[in-house]
Protein backbone atom coordinates (compact mmCIF):
# COMPACT_ATOMS: atom_id res chain seq x y z
CA UNK A 1 0.00 0.00 0.00
CA UNK A 2 1.34 3.41 -0.88
CA UNK A 3 1.29 6.15 1.73
CA UNK A 4 0.24 9.73 1.01
CA UNK A 5 3.00 12.32 0.96
CA UNK A 6 1.54 13.92 4.08
CA UNK A 7 1.69 10.65 6.02
CA UNK A 8 5.28 10.14 4.94
CA UNK A 9 6.17 13.69 5.91
CA UNK A 10 4.68 13.36 9.41
CA UNK A 11 6.33 9.97 9.82
CA UNK A 12 9.76 11.24 8.80
CA UNK A 13 9.44 14.61 10.57
CA UNK A 14 7.06 14.07 13.45
CA UNK A 15 5.77 17.33 14.96
CA UNK A 16 5.77 17.74 18.71
CA UNK A 17 7.06 14.30 19.55
CA UNK A 18 7.83 13.81 23.24
CA UNK A 19 6.31 14.10 26.69
CA UNK A 20 5.76 16.85 29.23
CA UNK A 21 7.44 16.59 32.60
CA UNK A 22 5.49 14.72 35.26
CA UNK A 23 4.96 17.79 37.43
CA UNK A 24 4.28 20.38 34.78
CA UNK A 25 1.26 22.59 35.41
CA UNK A 26 -1.83 22.48 33.25
CA UNK A 27 -1.11 19.26 31.47
CA UNK A 28 -3.80 16.80 30.38
CA UNK A 29 -2.80 13.32 29.17
CA UNK A 30 -4.80 10.93 27.03
CA UNK A 31 -3.61 7.40 26.41
CA UNK A 32 -5.69 5.22 24.12
CA UNK A 33 -5.31 1.92 22.29
CA UNK A 34 -3.67 -1.30 23.43
CA UNK A 35 -0.41 -3.05 22.59
CA UNK A 36 -2.28 -6.22 21.52
CA UNK A 37 -4.15 -4.18 18.93
CA UNK A 38 -0.88 -2.86 17.54
CA UNK A 39 -1.40 0.78 18.40
CA UNK A 40 -1.14 2.95 21.51
CA UNK A 41 -1.29 6.74 21.40
CA UNK A 42 -0.30 9.09 24.16
CA UNK A 43 -1.40 12.66 23.56
CA UNK A 44 -0.71 15.52 25.94
CA UNK A 45 -1.95 19.08 25.99
CA UNK A 46 -0.68 22.00 28.02
CA UNK A 47 -3.38 24.53 28.83
CA UNK A 48 -3.16 28.16 29.91
CA UNK A 49 -6.27 30.34 30.29
CA UNK A 50 -8.50 27.88 28.51
CA UNK A 51 -6.18 27.71 25.51
CA UNK A 52 -3.87 24.88 24.45
CA UNK A 53 -0.42 26.42 24.35
CA UNK A 54 1.52 23.24 23.62
CA UNK A 55 0.87 19.60 22.72
CA UNK A 56 3.00 16.48 22.54
CA UNK A 57 2.56 12.90 21.44
CA UNK A 58 4.15 9.49 21.57
CA UNK A 59 2.74 6.68 19.45
CA UNK A 60 3.29 2.96 19.10
CA UNK A 61 1.71 2.03 15.82
CA UNK A 62 1.88 2.07 12.06
CA UNK A 63 2.94 5.07 10.00
CA UNK A 64 -0.64 6.30 9.69
CA UNK A 65 -1.14 6.16 13.46
CA UNK A 66 2.07 8.15 13.98
CA UNK A 67 1.03 10.68 11.33
CA UNK A 68 -2.50 11.02 12.78
CA UNK A 69 -1.19 11.83 16.24
CA UNK A 70 1.50 14.14 14.92
CA UNK A 71 -1.12 16.05 12.94
CA UNK A 72 -3.42 16.16 15.97
CA UNK A 73 -0.77 17.93 18.06
CA UNK A 74 -0.26 20.46 15.26
CA UNK A 75 -3.96 21.23 15.15
CA UNK A 76 -4.38 21.37 18.91
CA UNK A 77 -1.81 24.07 19.48
CA UNK A 78 -3.45 27.47 19.82
CA UNK A 79 -6.99 26.12 20.03
CA UNK A 80 -9.34 26.76 22.95
CA UNK A 81 -10.61 23.69 24.78
CA UNK A 82 -13.99 24.09 23.08
CA UNK A 83 -12.39 24.29 19.65
CA UNK A 84 -10.28 21.22 20.38
CA UNK A 85 -13.43 19.24 21.18
CA UNK A 86 -14.59 19.86 17.63
CA UNK A 87 -11.69 18.05 15.91
CA UNK A 88 -13.16 15.06 14.11
CA UNK A 89 -11.47 11.90 12.90
CA UNK A 90 -12.88 12.56 9.43
CA UNK A 91 -10.86 15.81 9.31
CA UNK A 92 -7.72 13.78 9.91
CA UNK A 93 -8.70 11.19 7.29
CA UNK A 94 -9.19 13.95 4.77
CA UNK A 95 -6.01 15.85 5.58
CA UNK A 96 -3.79 12.74 5.50
CA UNK A 97 -5.64 10.97 2.70
CA UNK A 98 -5.98 7.83 4.80
CA UNK A 99 -7.28 4.72 3.02
CA UNK A 100 -10.31 2.92 4.54
CA UNK A 101 -8.11 0.31 6.25
CA UNK A 102 -6.37 3.11 8.20
CA UNK A 103 -9.46 5.00 9.37
CA UNK A 104 -9.12 3.44 12.82
CA UNK A 105 -5.86 5.40 13.23
CA UNK A 106 -7.78 8.65 12.91
CA UNK A 107 -10.47 7.40 15.30
CA UNK A 108 -7.74 6.65 17.79
CA UNK A 109 -6.34 10.17 17.40
CA UNK A 110 -9.76 11.70 18.04
CA UNK A 111 -10.17 9.47 21.09
CA UNK A 112 -6.74 10.57 22.32
CA UNK A 113 -7.70 14.24 21.97
CA UNK A 114 -10.94 13.69 23.89
CA UNK A 115 -9.11 11.69 26.57
CA UNK A 116 -6.47 14.41 27.00
CA UNK A 117 -9.16 17.12 27.28
CA UNK A 118 -11.12 15.06 29.81
CA UNK A 119 -7.98 14.42 31.84
CA UNK A 120 -7.14 18.11 31.88
CA UNK A 121 -10.67 19.04 32.92
CA UNK A 122 -10.68 16.42 35.64
CA UNK A 123 -7.38 17.69 37.03
CA UNK A 124 -8.51 21.31 36.80
CA UNK A 125 -11.76 20.51 38.61
CA UNK A 126 -9.89 18.62 41.33
CA UNK A 127 -7.56 21.58 41.76
CA UNK A 128 -10.41 24.08 41.97
CA UNK A 129 -12.27 22.02 44.53
CA UNK A 130 -9.16 21.36 46.62
CA UNK A 131 -8.26 25.05 46.31
CA UNK A 132 -11.67 26.21 47.52
CA UNK A 133 -11.64 23.88 50.48
CA UNK A 134 -8.46 25.40 51.85
CA UNK B 1 25.29 -0.76 -3.95
CA UNK B 2 21.89 -0.26 -5.54
CA UNK B 3 18.79 0.75 -3.62
CA UNK B 4 16.20 -0.53 -2.88
CA UNK B 5 17.57 -3.76 -1.44
CA UNK B 6 15.49 -6.92 -1.81
CA UNK B 7 15.50 -8.84 1.48
CA UNK B 8 12.17 -10.57 1.02
CA UNK B 9 13.33 -13.75 -0.68
CA UNK B 10 10.68 -15.89 1.03
CA UNK B 11 7.98 -14.07 -0.89
CA UNK B 12 9.64 -14.53 -4.25
CA UNK B 13 13.05 -14.37 -5.90
CA UNK B 14 14.37 -12.76 -9.05
CA UNK B 15 14.86 -15.04 -12.04
CA UNK B 16 18.51 -16.06 -12.29
CA UNK B 17 19.93 -14.70 -15.57
CA UNK B 18 21.07 -18.24 -16.47
CA UNK B 19 17.49 -19.42 -16.01
CA UNK B 20 16.15 -16.64 -18.20
CA UNK B 21 18.67 -17.46 -20.88
CA UNK B 22 17.51 -21.07 -20.94
CA UNK B 23 13.87 -19.98 -21.20
CA UNK B 24 14.08 -17.38 -23.95
CA UNK B 25 14.18 -19.63 -27.06
CA UNK B 26 10.99 -21.30 -25.89
CA UNK B 27 9.00 -18.09 -26.17
CA UNK B 28 9.87 -17.48 -29.80
CA UNK B 29 11.51 -19.98 -32.15
CA UNK B 30 10.75 -23.08 -30.02
CA UNK B 31 7.17 -22.20 -29.22
CA UNK B 32 5.59 -25.60 -29.86
CA UNK B 33 2.90 -27.29 -27.80
CA UNK B 34 4.46 -30.19 -25.93
CA UNK B 35 1.31 -32.20 -26.61
CA UNK B 36 1.66 -31.91 -30.43
CA UNK B 37 2.81 -35.34 -31.47
CA UNK B 38 3.00 -34.84 -35.22
CA UNK B 39 5.62 -32.22 -35.93
CA UNK B 40 9.02 -31.03 -34.93
CA UNK B 41 7.72 -28.02 -33.00
CA UNK B 42 5.86 -30.32 -30.65
CA UNK B 43 8.73 -32.77 -30.35
CA UNK B 44 11.14 -29.98 -29.50
CA UNK B 45 8.83 -28.68 -26.80
CA UNK B 46 8.21 -32.13 -25.41
CA UNK B 47 11.91 -32.84 -25.27
CA UNK B 48 12.50 -29.61 -23.36
CA UNK B 49 9.75 -30.48 -20.89
CA UNK B 50 11.15 -33.96 -20.34
CA UNK B 51 14.63 -32.53 -19.80
CA UNK B 52 13.21 -30.14 -17.16
CA UNK B 53 11.31 -32.98 -15.53
CA UNK B 54 14.63 -34.82 -15.13
CA UNK B 55 16.37 -31.76 -13.68
CA UNK B 56 13.57 -31.23 -11.20
CA UNK B 57 13.29 -34.90 -10.23
CA UNK B 58 17.02 -35.10 -9.65
CA UNK B 59 16.96 -32.27 -7.10
CA UNK B 60 14.48 -34.16 -4.93
CA UNK B 61 15.62 -37.72 -5.72
CA UNK B 62 12.44 -38.65 -7.57
CA UNK B 63 11.65 -40.32 -10.87
CA UNK B 64 10.88 -37.81 -13.65
CA UNK B 65 7.51 -39.49 -14.20
CA UNK B 66 6.54 -38.55 -10.66
CA UNK B 67 6.60 -34.81 -11.42
CA UNK B 68 3.22 -33.24 -12.21
CA UNK B 69 3.44 -29.66 -13.42
CA UNK B 70 1.03 -27.13 -11.95
CA UNK B 71 0.70 -23.35 -11.87
CA UNK B 72 2.47 -23.16 -8.52
CA UNK B 73 2.58 -24.49 -4.99
CA UNK B 74 -0.92 -23.26 -4.13
CA UNK B 75 -2.37 -25.37 -6.93
CA UNK B 76 -0.15 -28.29 -5.91
CA UNK B 77 -1.42 -28.10 -2.32
CA UNK B 78 -5.02 -27.96 -3.53
CA UNK B 79 -4.51 -30.87 -5.90
CA UNK B 80 -2.80 -32.98 -3.25
CA UNK B 81 -5.40 -32.51 -0.54
CA UNK B 82 -8.54 -32.45 -2.67
CA UNK B 83 -7.30 -35.08 -5.10
CA UNK B 84 -6.35 -37.56 -2.38
CA UNK B 85 -9.51 -36.98 -0.36
CA UNK B 86 -11.69 -37.55 -3.37
CA UNK B 87 -9.78 -40.62 -4.52
CA UNK B 88 -9.63 -42.40 -1.18
CA UNK B 89 -12.80 -41.23 0.55
CA UNK B 90 -14.04 -44.78 0.99
CA UNK B 91 -10.92 -45.55 3.01
CA UNK B 92 -11.17 -42.53 5.26
CA UNK B 93 -11.68 -38.80 5.42
CA UNK B 94 -9.41 -37.67 8.23
CA UNK B 95 -6.51 -35.29 7.53
CA UNK B 96 -3.74 -34.34 9.95
CA UNK B 97 -2.00 -31.03 9.42
CA UNK B 98 -0.47 -28.31 11.58
CA UNK B 99 -1.48 -24.84 12.68
CA UNK B 100 1.45 -23.10 11.01
CA UNK B 101 0.98 -24.46 7.49
CA UNK B 102 0.72 -22.07 4.58
CA UNK B 103 -2.75 -20.75 3.85
CA UNK B 104 -2.83 -22.84 0.68
CA UNK B 105 -2.96 -25.97 2.86
CA UNK B 106 -4.99 -24.55 5.76
CA UNK B 107 -7.67 -22.99 3.61
CA UNK B 108 -7.92 -26.08 1.41
CA UNK B 109 -8.37 -28.20 4.55
CA UNK B 110 -11.00 -25.76 5.83
CA UNK B 111 -12.88 -25.92 2.54
CA UNK B 112 -12.92 -29.72 2.66
CA UNK B 113 -14.14 -29.52 6.25
CA UNK B 114 -16.84 -26.98 5.41
CA UNK B 115 -18.11 -29.16 2.58
CA UNK B 116 -18.30 -32.10 4.95
CA UNK B 117 -15.72 -34.03 2.92
CA UNK B 118 -13.08 -34.26 5.62
CA UNK B 119 -12.41 -33.97 9.30
CA UNK B 120 -9.16 -32.19 10.04
CA UNK B 121 -6.79 -32.26 13.02
CA UNK B 122 -4.63 -29.13 13.30
CA UNK B 123 -1.60 -30.06 15.37
CA UNK B 124 -0.01 -27.43 17.59
CA UNK B 125 3.67 -26.57 17.27
CA UNK B 126 6.28 -25.97 19.96
CA UNK B 127 7.68 -22.55 20.82
CA UNK B 128 10.08 -22.81 17.88
CA UNK B 129 7.30 -23.66 15.45
CA UNK B 130 8.15 -27.34 15.17
CA UNK B 131 5.66 -30.18 14.86
CA UNK B 132 6.21 -33.03 17.32
CA UNK B 133 6.24 -36.40 15.46
CA UNK B 134 4.63 -38.04 18.52
CA UNK B 135 1.66 -35.70 18.09
CA UNK B 136 1.36 -36.89 14.51
CA UNK B 137 1.46 -40.53 15.60
CA UNK B 138 -1.11 -39.97 18.34
CA UNK B 139 -3.49 -38.14 16.01
CA UNK B 140 -3.68 -41.00 13.51
CA UNK B 141 -6.99 -42.90 13.57
CA UNK B 142 -8.27 -45.70 11.35
CA UNK B 143 -9.97 -42.97 9.30
CA UNK B 144 -6.76 -40.99 8.67
CA UNK B 145 -6.01 -40.81 4.97
CA UNK B 146 -3.46 -38.01 4.72
CA UNK B 147 -0.83 -36.20 6.77
CA UNK B 148 0.10 -32.76 5.42
CA UNK B 149 3.05 -31.16 7.19
CA UNK B 150 5.30 -28.50 5.70
CA UNK B 151 9.05 -28.91 5.32
CA UNK B 152 10.02 -25.38 6.34
CA UNK B 153 7.88 -22.49 7.47
CA UNK B 154 7.63 -19.40 5.27
CA UNK B 155 7.63 -16.90 8.15
CA UNK B 156 10.04 -18.29 10.70
CA UNK B 157 12.02 -20.76 8.58
CA UNK B 158 11.72 -23.60 11.11
CA UNK B 159 12.42 -26.98 9.53
CA UNK B 160 10.11 -29.80 10.62
CA UNK B 161 11.35 -33.33 11.48
CA UNK B 162 10.03 -34.59 8.16
CA UNK B 163 12.09 -37.81 8.14
CA UNK B 164 10.41 -38.97 11.33
CA UNK B 165 6.95 -37.94 10.20
CA UNK B 166 7.53 -39.84 6.95
CA UNK B 167 8.45 -42.98 8.88
CA UNK B 168 5.34 -42.74 11.03
CA UNK B 169 3.14 -42.25 7.96
CA UNK B 170 4.68 -45.26 6.26
CA UNK B 171 4.36 -47.47 9.35
CA UNK B 172 0.70 -46.55 9.69
CA UNK B 173 -0.07 -46.76 5.99
CA UNK B 174 -1.13 -43.10 5.76
CA UNK B 175 -0.17 -40.90 2.81
CA UNK B 176 2.25 -38.06 3.58
CA UNK B 177 2.02 -34.76 1.73
CA UNK B 178 4.72 -32.18 2.34
CA UNK B 179 4.50 -28.54 1.32
CA UNK B 180 8.19 -28.02 0.60
CA UNK B 181 7.87 -24.69 -1.19
CA UNK B 182 10.34 -22.89 1.07
CA UNK B 183 12.73 -25.81 1.48
CA UNK B 184 13.34 -27.21 -2.00
CA UNK B 185 16.48 -25.74 -3.50
CA UNK B 186 17.60 -24.31 -0.14
CA UNK B 187 18.18 -27.47 1.87
CA UNK B 188 18.64 -31.09 0.73
CA UNK B 189 15.32 -32.74 -0.06
CA UNK B 190 15.07 -36.46 -0.74
CA UNK B 191 11.54 -37.82 -1.15
CA UNK B 192 12.79 -41.38 -0.69
CA UNK B 193 14.73 -40.80 2.52
CA UNK B 194 12.01 -38.51 3.86
CA UNK B 195 9.19 -40.94 3.10
CA UNK B 196 7.21 -38.31 1.23
CA UNK B 197 4.32 -39.44 -1.00
CA UNK B 198 3.23 -36.06 -2.35
CA UNK B 199 5.21 -32.84 -2.33
CA UNK B 200 4.38 -29.29 -3.42
CA UNK B 201 6.95 -26.78 -4.56
CA UNK B 202 7.34 -23.93 -7.02
CA UNK B 203 9.85 -22.26 -9.31
CA UNK B 204 9.69 -18.63 -8.26
CA UNK B 205 11.05 -19.30 -4.79
CA UNK B 206 14.24 -20.74 -6.28
CA UNK B 207 15.18 -18.11 -8.87
CA UNK B 208 12.84 -19.51 -11.50
CA UNK B 209 9.80 -17.88 -13.10
CA UNK B 210 6.42 -17.24 -11.46
CA UNK B 211 3.49 -19.28 -12.70
CA UNK B 212 4.88 -22.79 -12.56
CA UNK B 213 5.18 -25.35 -9.81
CA UNK B 214 5.05 -29.07 -9.33
CA UNK B 215 3.39 -31.76 -7.32
CA UNK B 216 5.56 -34.79 -6.74
CA UNK B 217 3.27 -37.84 -6.79
CA UNK B 218 4.83 -41.15 -5.72
CA UNK B 219 4.53 -43.90 -8.34
CA UNK B 220 5.41 -46.97 -6.34
CA UNK B 221 5.27 -48.26 -2.79
CA UNK B 222 2.74 -46.92 -2.62
CA UNK B 223 1.40 -45.82 -5.97
CA UNK B 224 -0.49 -42.62 -5.13
CA UNK B 225 -3.59 -41.81 -7.14
CA UNK B 226 -5.45 -38.53 -7.36
CA UNK B 227 -8.74 -37.35 -8.72
CA UNK B 228 -7.81 -34.47 -11.02
CA UNK B 229 -9.20 -31.08 -10.08
CA UNK B 230 -8.90 -29.76 -13.64
CA UNK B 231 -10.62 -31.60 -16.47
CA UNK B 232 -9.41 -31.41 -20.03
CA UNK B 233 -6.88 -32.98 -22.34
CA UNK B 234 -5.52 -35.40 -19.76
CA UNK B 235 -2.02 -33.96 -19.57
CA UNK B 236 0.38 -34.97 -16.80
CA UNK B 237 -0.74 -38.60 -16.59
CA UNK B 238 -4.31 -37.37 -16.36
CA UNK B 239 -3.68 -35.60 -13.08
CA UNK B 240 -3.55 -32.05 -14.35
CA UNK B 241 -4.97 -31.04 -17.70
CA UNK B 242 -3.85 -27.89 -19.44
CA UNK B 243 -1.23 -27.00 -22.05
CA UNK B 244 2.18 -27.05 -20.45
CA UNK B 245 3.85 -23.62 -20.12
CA UNK B 246 7.03 -24.81 -21.82
CA UNK B 247 9.23 -21.71 -21.24
CA UNK B 248 8.29 -21.65 -17.56
CA UNK B 249 8.95 -25.36 -17.20
CA UNK B 250 12.32 -25.01 -18.90
CA UNK B 251 13.14 -22.23 -16.43
CA UNK B 252 11.94 -24.33 -13.50
CA UNK B 253 14.22 -27.18 -14.64
CA UNK B 254 17.23 -24.91 -15.02
CA UNK B 255 16.54 -23.32 -11.63
CA UNK B 256 16.51 -26.76 -9.99
CA UNK B 257 19.69 -27.77 -11.74
CA UNK B 258 21.45 -24.63 -10.48
CA UNK B 259 20.20 -25.12 -6.93
CA UNK B 260 21.41 -28.71 -6.97
CA UNK B 261 24.83 -27.73 -8.27
CA UNK B 262 25.32 -24.73 -5.99
CA UNK B 263 23.50 -25.55 -2.76
CA UNK B 264 26.62 -26.85 -1.03
CA UNK B 265 28.35 -23.48 -1.40
CA UNK B 266 25.32 -21.22 -1.52
CA UNK B 267 23.61 -22.37 1.70
CA UNK B 268 26.62 -21.69 3.98
CA UNK B 269 27.28 -18.35 2.27
CA UNK B 270 23.69 -17.23 2.81
CA UNK B 271 23.63 -18.63 6.37
CA UNK B 272 26.78 -16.66 7.19
CA UNK B 273 25.15 -13.42 6.02
CA UNK B 274 22.03 -14.29 8.00
CA UNK B 275 24.04 -15.06 11.15
CA UNK B 276 25.91 -11.79 10.88
CA UNK B 277 22.67 -9.88 10.40
CA UNK B 278 21.15 -11.63 13.40
CA UNK B 279 24.12 -11.21 15.75
CA UNK B 280 24.78 -7.59 14.81
CA UNK B 281 21.15 -6.53 15.23
CA UNK B 282 20.53 -8.46 18.42
CA UNK B 283 23.76 -7.25 20.00
CA UNK B 284 23.09 -3.63 19.13
CA UNK B 285 19.40 -3.47 20.01
CA UNK B 286 18.06 -4.47 23.41
CA UNK B 287 14.84 -6.45 23.83
CA UNK B 288 14.81 -8.22 20.53
CA UNK B 289 13.42 -11.74 20.26
CA UNK B 290 14.25 -14.37 17.68
CA UNK B 291 11.17 -16.09 16.27
CA UNK B 292 11.66 -19.62 15.01
CA UNK B 293 14.16 -22.34 15.74
CA UNK B 294 17.69 -21.14 16.61
CA UNK B 295 19.38 -23.84 14.49
CA UNK B 296 16.80 -25.95 12.62
CA UNK B 297 16.01 -23.08 10.30
CA UNK B 298 16.31 -22.19 6.61
CA UNK B 299 19.72 -20.64 5.88
CA UNK B 300 18.26 -17.36 4.60
CA UNK B 301 15.59 -16.84 7.24
CA UNK B 302 15.66 -14.38 10.11
CA UNK B 303 12.54 -13.34 12.00
CA UNK B 304 12.94 -10.91 14.89
CA UNK B 305 10.47 -9.10 17.13
CA UNK B 306 11.50 -5.63 18.27
CA UNK B 307 9.65 -4.86 21.51
CA UNK B 308 7.80 -1.51 21.77
CA UNK B 309 7.78 -0.72 18.04
CA UNK B 310 5.16 -1.73 15.51
CA UNK B 311 6.15 -3.71 12.44
CA UNK B 312 4.62 -1.65 9.70
CA UNK B 313 6.22 1.52 11.02
CA UNK B 314 9.55 -0.31 11.01
CA UNK B 315 9.06 -1.23 7.36
CA UNK B 316 8.07 2.35 6.58
CA UNK B 317 11.21 3.62 8.26
CA UNK B 318 13.30 1.30 6.09
CA UNK B 319 11.54 1.86 2.83
CA UNK B 320 14.64 1.28 0.76
CA UNK B 321 14.82 -2.28 2.11
CA UNK B 322 12.12 -4.71 1.02
CA UNK B 323 11.07 -6.74 4.06
CA UNK B 324 7.96 -8.29 5.49
CA UNK B 325 6.25 -8.07 8.88
CA UNK B 326 3.91 -10.18 10.97
CA UNK B 327 2.13 -7.02 12.02
CA UNK B 328 -1.63 -6.84 11.56
CA UNK B 329 -1.28 -3.59 9.70
CA UNK B 330 0.56 -5.33 6.90
CA UNK B 331 -2.04 -8.06 6.47
CA UNK B 332 -5.37 -7.90 4.73
CA UNK B 333 -7.14 -9.37 7.75
CA UNK B 334 -5.84 -6.89 10.35
CA UNK B 335 -4.83 -9.86 12.49
CA UNK B 336 -1.20 -10.35 13.44
CA UNK B 337 0.63 -13.40 12.08
CA UNK B 338 -1.16 -16.65 12.92
CA UNK B 339 2.19 -18.44 12.67
CA UNK B 340 3.74 -16.34 15.43
CA UNK B 341 0.57 -16.67 17.50
CA UNK B 342 0.79 -20.47 17.18
CA UNK B 343 4.32 -20.33 18.64
CA UNK B 344 2.90 -18.58 21.67
CA UNK B 345 4.45 -15.22 20.74
CA UNK B 346 2.36 -12.51 22.42
CA UNK B 347 0.15 -10.42 20.16
CA UNK B 348 2.17 -7.29 20.89
CA UNK B 349 5.41 -9.00 19.85
CA UNK B 350 3.73 -10.45 16.77
CA UNK B 351 2.87 -6.87 15.79
CA UNK B 352 6.56 -6.02 16.24
CA UNK B 353 8.05 -8.74 14.05
CA UNK B 354 10.14 -8.37 10.93
CA UNK B 355 11.06 -11.14 8.53
CA UNK B 356 14.37 -10.89 6.72
CA UNK B 357 14.75 -13.25 3.75
CA UNK B 358 18.26 -13.47 2.37
CA UNK B 359 18.83 -14.94 -1.05
CA UNK B 360 21.32 -15.74 -3.79
CA UNK B 361 21.83 -12.18 -4.96
CA UNK B 362 22.25 -10.41 -1.64
CA UNK B 363 25.68 -9.06 -0.78
CA UNK B 364 27.65 -8.36 2.39
CA UNK B 365 27.39 -4.67 1.64
CA UNK B 366 23.60 -4.90 1.63
CA UNK B 367 23.69 -6.71 4.96
CA UNK B 368 25.90 -3.95 6.43
CA UNK B 369 23.48 -1.30 5.22
CA UNK B 370 20.52 -3.22 6.64
CA UNK B 371 22.14 -3.62 10.06
CA UNK B 372 22.83 0.10 10.25
CA UNK B 373 19.35 1.02 9.10
CA UNK B 374 17.56 -1.38 11.46
CA UNK B 375 19.43 -0.08 14.50
CA UNK B 376 18.76 3.51 13.47
CA UNK B 377 15.05 3.05 12.82
CA UNK B 378 14.32 0.94 15.91
CA UNK B 379 16.08 3.56 18.06
CA UNK B 380 14.12 6.39 16.48
CA UNK B 381 10.77 4.63 16.76
CA UNK B 382 11.40 3.62 20.35
CA UNK B 383 11.97 7.26 21.24
CA UNK B 384 8.55 7.84 19.75
CA UNK B 385 6.94 4.91 21.55
CA UNK B 386 4.88 5.49 24.72
CA UNK B 387 5.38 1.79 25.54
CA UNK B 388 9.16 2.14 25.54
CA UNK B 389 8.88 5.21 27.73
CA UNK B 390 6.68 3.36 30.22
CA UNK B 391 8.94 0.32 30.24
CA UNK B 392 11.95 2.58 30.90
CA UNK B 393 10.05 4.09 33.84
CA UNK B 394 9.68 0.60 35.25
CA UNK B 395 5.99 0.23 34.50
CA UNK B 396 4.92 -3.35 33.86
CA UNK B 397 2.99 -3.03 30.59
CA UNK B 398 1.02 -6.16 31.41
CA UNK B 399 -0.39 -4.51 34.54
CA UNK B 400 -1.78 -1.53 32.62
CA UNK B 401 -5.53 -1.37 31.99
CA UNK B 402 -5.57 -0.60 28.29
CA UNK B 403 -8.53 1.06 26.70
CA UNK B 404 -8.79 -1.47 23.89
CA UNK B 405 -10.65 -0.41 20.80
Amino acid sequence: MAYSDKVIDHFNNPRNMGSFGKDEEGVGTGMVGAPECGDVMKLQIKVQDNRIVDAKFKTFGCGSAIASSSLATEWLKGKTLEEAQQIKNTDIVQELNLPPVKIHCSVLAEDAIKAALADYQKKAAAKTSSGSSQ
Amino acid sequence: MKLPIFLDNHSTTPVDPRVLEAMLPYFTEKFGNAASRNHVFGWEAEEAVEQARKQIAKLINADPKEIVFTSGATESDNLALKGVLEMYREKGTHIITSSTEHRAVLDTAKTLEAKGLATVTYLPVDKYGMVNPDDVRNAITDKTILISIMLANNEIGTINPVHEIGKIAKAKGVLFHCDATQGVGKIPVDVQAMGIDLMSFSAHKIYGPKGVGALYVRKKSPRVRLVPQMDGGGHERGMRSGTLPVPLIVGFGKACELCGAEMATEAPRIAAMRDRLQTSIMNAVEETYLNGHPTERLPGNLNISFAYVEGESLLMGMKDIALSSGSACTSATLEPSYVLRALGVGTELAHSSIRFGIGRFNTDEEIDYTIKKVVEVVTRLREMSPLYEMAKEGIDLKSVQWAAH
